[in-house]
């Protein structure tokens, strides 16, 4: 063992969204080593989905883009996009973890991230984009987004058509486009393992499935969107480049409905997703700002602007003109080529049927999908809403019930941007203690012998 | 004065969960034509302390149990129960309108709510040859009330018979033995009766061996299922074996339906128990039949406004129907049959046209007619 191996403990951290991102910045700052694991091919996460961030209307990527480029450049910071931990094993300032690297059929060295394959690819326009919310569309060999770090071209492999049939014609065009010899279809998928000396879990969350509320029209009516597509539409980046558009229709009534798979115990979603109130008034605002002399109407139960400056947004988007109706919507019919948000509107103790050419659902924070293989993986308890349980509700929120291993982010519940960044930053606080005893303890050790 | 206790009403039911969102009156369909509120009945009963007057509240007797409120909760609280309970409370006083007082009276003594003699309940079967329920056949075929004496639920429940007794399903009936399930005793508040009946009918199939049964009506179905205790008797609404059948090749269709159909999800089928693709099915597999949707589907079907006893109580606003304007729907889809899987909503809709003067247009049908029909 070199002394440079000695003297630098590293740690693991899963997930490569704004907490997670945030997390290994600080502990790669204090100079440690990272390994920051993503599954999907870009760093980023929900948060570079996002257009404004509320409630100063920052451009989200203008904020996370840098953060993103210092990750993927930083000395201390080994990225393994595109890459699963499969198994983490052994105790606080000694796991090994095994993870698992994705083949990309693109091989990143010689990668220059020009897009001539995805040009060339026989699916160009026709693959629905999961950055886009399934509202726009990529080929099979893409890159999530324009910022992506690394900005390297994957192959979807269920979508590649020599992927999923074994045969593309008669000859590759991706392969024969790329001029720098990158596509690799021989590419196997790779284990590597690591020692770490800490784990921080910040697999973020999923959004609530609107049709699960099928009485709400999600689904069946395109004018129904949810909160994240809107957040696509509303986006420079966006399939419709921003323009808030159906099928290249402006709508001139937009209804907005809160709590769409949140405060719901029928659901088992019963907590309070503590980002779409918001979320709401920003988009509000950008419908306002973007569709000149459209009606805006938002539908809450309870409106909760909690948060530095919040209330004065809250107060802003009312001042230019966007009506809050208390109300929880009940459906959403077909009136012709409109659509009908029926509600009772509560303090006029009166049925309203409020038409519209777009309604938003502000869906929910859920837990991710597979959090409780996570769970298992990690010997992580989680909460009964399924979130992953922090070891005190008080005083150890980054702490999870596994010593060694932290918590950042919407794994643990609903956070905002700034409460994921400071519970991001509080986890590599926490993550950075046990770091620094090992490395006195490694030291020690090694002075030792 | 129908002075009620609220507090401990409101303990009992759970409507301190309630957070006044509004979501169950928005989605109730009698605002569409009457002053029931189920979100302000709910803070009400919250804010009156501890004594509620029911009198200047009719509209009570308006609501359909369709479970619209209740299942839209996000705090589940179920405004229907609420109703049903207060209700209750009324009954209990005596205070009830004599259509209703009729038909819980003819319940109990001919065991239907039509005041018709217990003795002729199996007569629609009679040229039938359909065999008497004893132990070891696989299922007890539920006829209930309304197709035992209704001619037009007759029709139902014959066709039902045509197409069991083509695919060798070995069931068998009770004639006249057969009981009124209860479900309307109890939406209409009779709790005790309903009770009584609960007992009867349990220990009348223990006593029978009875371990699967059927039924025609989507209200028999529920309360089977949802409010008789668990004793291990499987029930299933007809629509469930009949799309088992035909997905199992069992019954197959010679004949053909050239025509365009939309369904009616019944509340207590679709909304109360989840089934909604059963019926589809069955009608999907009738050759030459193009099934169209109606806006209102699944989730969001209008009710008929047969259910909830209302069957017997015209509501506080008879001049506008719900089952007018479902039958509206239904003609904007373009379809020349409306179909539906419930005696009551057949019943309502079949009225609804009649009224409206659109036998020429659409015509109403339970999806075992035509699939008896396609035979």
């Amino acid at each position: 063992m070199t002394a440079t191996d000695v003297s630098k403990p590293a740690a693991l951290i899963i997930g490569g969204g704004i907490a997670g991102i945030q997390s290994a910045l600080d502990i790669a700052d204090a100079g440690f080593k990272v390994y920051l694991v993503e599954r999907s091919p870009s760093i980023g996460g929900r948060m570079s989905q996002l257009d404004k961030t509320f409630p100063t209307l920052d451009c989200s990527a203008c904020i996370l883009t840098p953060k993103m480029v210092d990750a993927g450049r930083h000395p201390n910071i080994e990225l393994l996009t595109y890459s699963e931990v499969t198994e983490v094993t052994g105790q606080p300032g000694a796991f090994h973890a095994h993870i698992k690297k994705k083949p990309r059929y693109v091989d990143v060295d010689k990668c220059s991230g020009c897009g001539l394959c995805a040009a060339a690819c026989r699916l160009t326009g026709k693959v629905s984009s999961d950055f886009n919310a399934g509202m726009g569309k990529r080929a099979a060999v893409y890159v999530p987004f324009p910022q992506a770090v690394p900005l390297k071209y994957t192959v979807d492999p269920n979508e590649c058509i020599f992927l999923t049939r074994g045969v593309c014609g008669k000859t590759f065009k991706c392969k024969d486009a790329c001029t720098a010899g990158a596509i690799n279809f021989d590419q196997k998928e790779e284990f590597v393992e690591v020692e770490v000396a800490t784990v921080i879990n910040a697999t973020g969350f999923d959004v609530f499935d609107a049709t699960r509320r099928p009485e709400l029209g999600y689904g069946v009516y395109p004018q129904v969107i949810t909160t994240l597509e809107f957040e696509r539409l509303a986006s420079a980046s966006g399939p419709t480049a921003g323009r808030i558009s159906l099928n290249g229709n402006l709508p001139r009534r937009v209804v907005f409905i809160q709590c769409v798979g949140s405060r719901d115990v029928g659901l088992g979603a019963p907590w309070c997703s503590r980002v779409c109130c918001m979320a709401v008034a920003k988009q509000a605002h950008l419908a306002h700002d973007r569709l000149p002399g459209a009606e805006i109407t938002v539908f809450y139960i309870d409106i909760r602007a909690f948060g530095k400056g919040f209330e004065e947004f809250y107060d802003r988007v009312r001042h230019e003109g966007v009506l809050y109706r208390k109300g929880m919507p009940s459906e959403v019919l077909r009136r012709g080529d409109h659509l009908v948000v029926r509600a009772e509107d509560m303090l006029l103790g009166e049925m309203v049927d409020v038409e519209a050419d777009l309604v938003v659902l502000a869906v929910g924070i859920a837990p991710r999908k597979d959090a409780t293989q996570v769970a298992e993986m990690l010997h992580l308890r989680q909460d009964e809403s399924g979130f992953f349980a922090e070891d005190h509700p008080k005083v150890r929120t980054v702490e999870s019930s596994q010593p060694g291993i932290f918590l950042a982010g919407c794994c643990q519940g609903p956070k905002d941007i700034p409460d994921t960044v400071a519970h991001a930053k509080a986890a590599a606080s926490a993550a950075m203690i046990l770091l620094a005893q090992t490395e006195k303890a490694m030291v020690t050790s090694y002075a030792a012998n | 004065m129908l002075q009620i206790e609220s507090r401990p009403f409101a303990r009992d039911h759970d409507l301190f969960a309630c957070v006044q969102c509004g979501k169950c009156t928005g989605g109730c369909p009698m605002t569409l034509k009457t002053k029931l509120n189920p979100r302000s009945l709910i803070l009400r009963l919250l804010t009156a302390g501890n004594g509620f007057d029911l009198e200047p509240f009719p509209e009570l007797w308006d609501c359909t149990t369709c479970s619209t409120c209740a299942k839209r909760c996000p705090k589940q609280v179920s405004p229907m129960e609420m109703i049903i309970g207060l209700r209750s409370a009324i009954v209990e006083k005596g205070a009830v309108h004599p259509n209703v007082k009729a038909a819980l009276e003819s319940t109990f003594r001919h065991g239907n709510p039509l005041a018709l003699p217990r003795e002729q309940r199996g007569a629609w079967a009679a040229d039938l040859g359909v065999k008497h329920y004893t132990a070891g056949m696989e299922y007890l075929y539920y006829v209930g009330c309304t197709p035992s004496y209704d001619p037009r639920g007759q029709k139902v429940a014959r066709a039902l018979v045509a197409l069991f007794s083509k695919a060798g399903v070995d069931f068998g009936i009770l004639g006249n033995d057969e009981n009124c399930c209860g479900s309307e005793v109890r939406r209409l508040g009779e709790a005790g009766l309903f009770e009584m009946m609960v007992e009867d009918n349990t220990g009348a199939y223990k006593e029978l061996g009875v371990t699967k049964m059927f039924t025609t009506s989507p209200h028999c179905y529920n309360v089977y299922r949802n409010d008789y205790p668990k004793n291990g008797v499987q029930v299933q609404h007809y629509t469930q074996i009949l799309a088992g059948l035909v997905a199992d090749k069992q019954i197959t269709f010679s004949g053909s339906l050239d025509k365009t159909v939309t369904y009616h999800d019944p509340c207590y089928l679709g909304k109360h128990n989840g089934i909604f693709d059963e019926p589809r099915a069955v009608l999907k597999a009738i050759p030459g039949l193009k099934l169209v949707e109606m806006d209102r589907s699944r989730e969001k079907s209008l009710c008929c406004e047969g259910g909830g006893g209302r069957m017997w109580l015209e509501g506080t606003n008879p001049a506008t129907r719900l089952a007018m304007m479902r039958v509206q729907e239904a003609v904007e889809t373009g379809a020349q049959i409306l179909a539906t899987a419930c005696p009551f909503c057949v019943l309502m809709l079949d009225e609804a046209v009649k009224t409206l003067n659109l036998e020429e247009k659409i015509q109403v049908m339970d999806v075992a007619e035509m699939a008896a029909q396609a035979l």
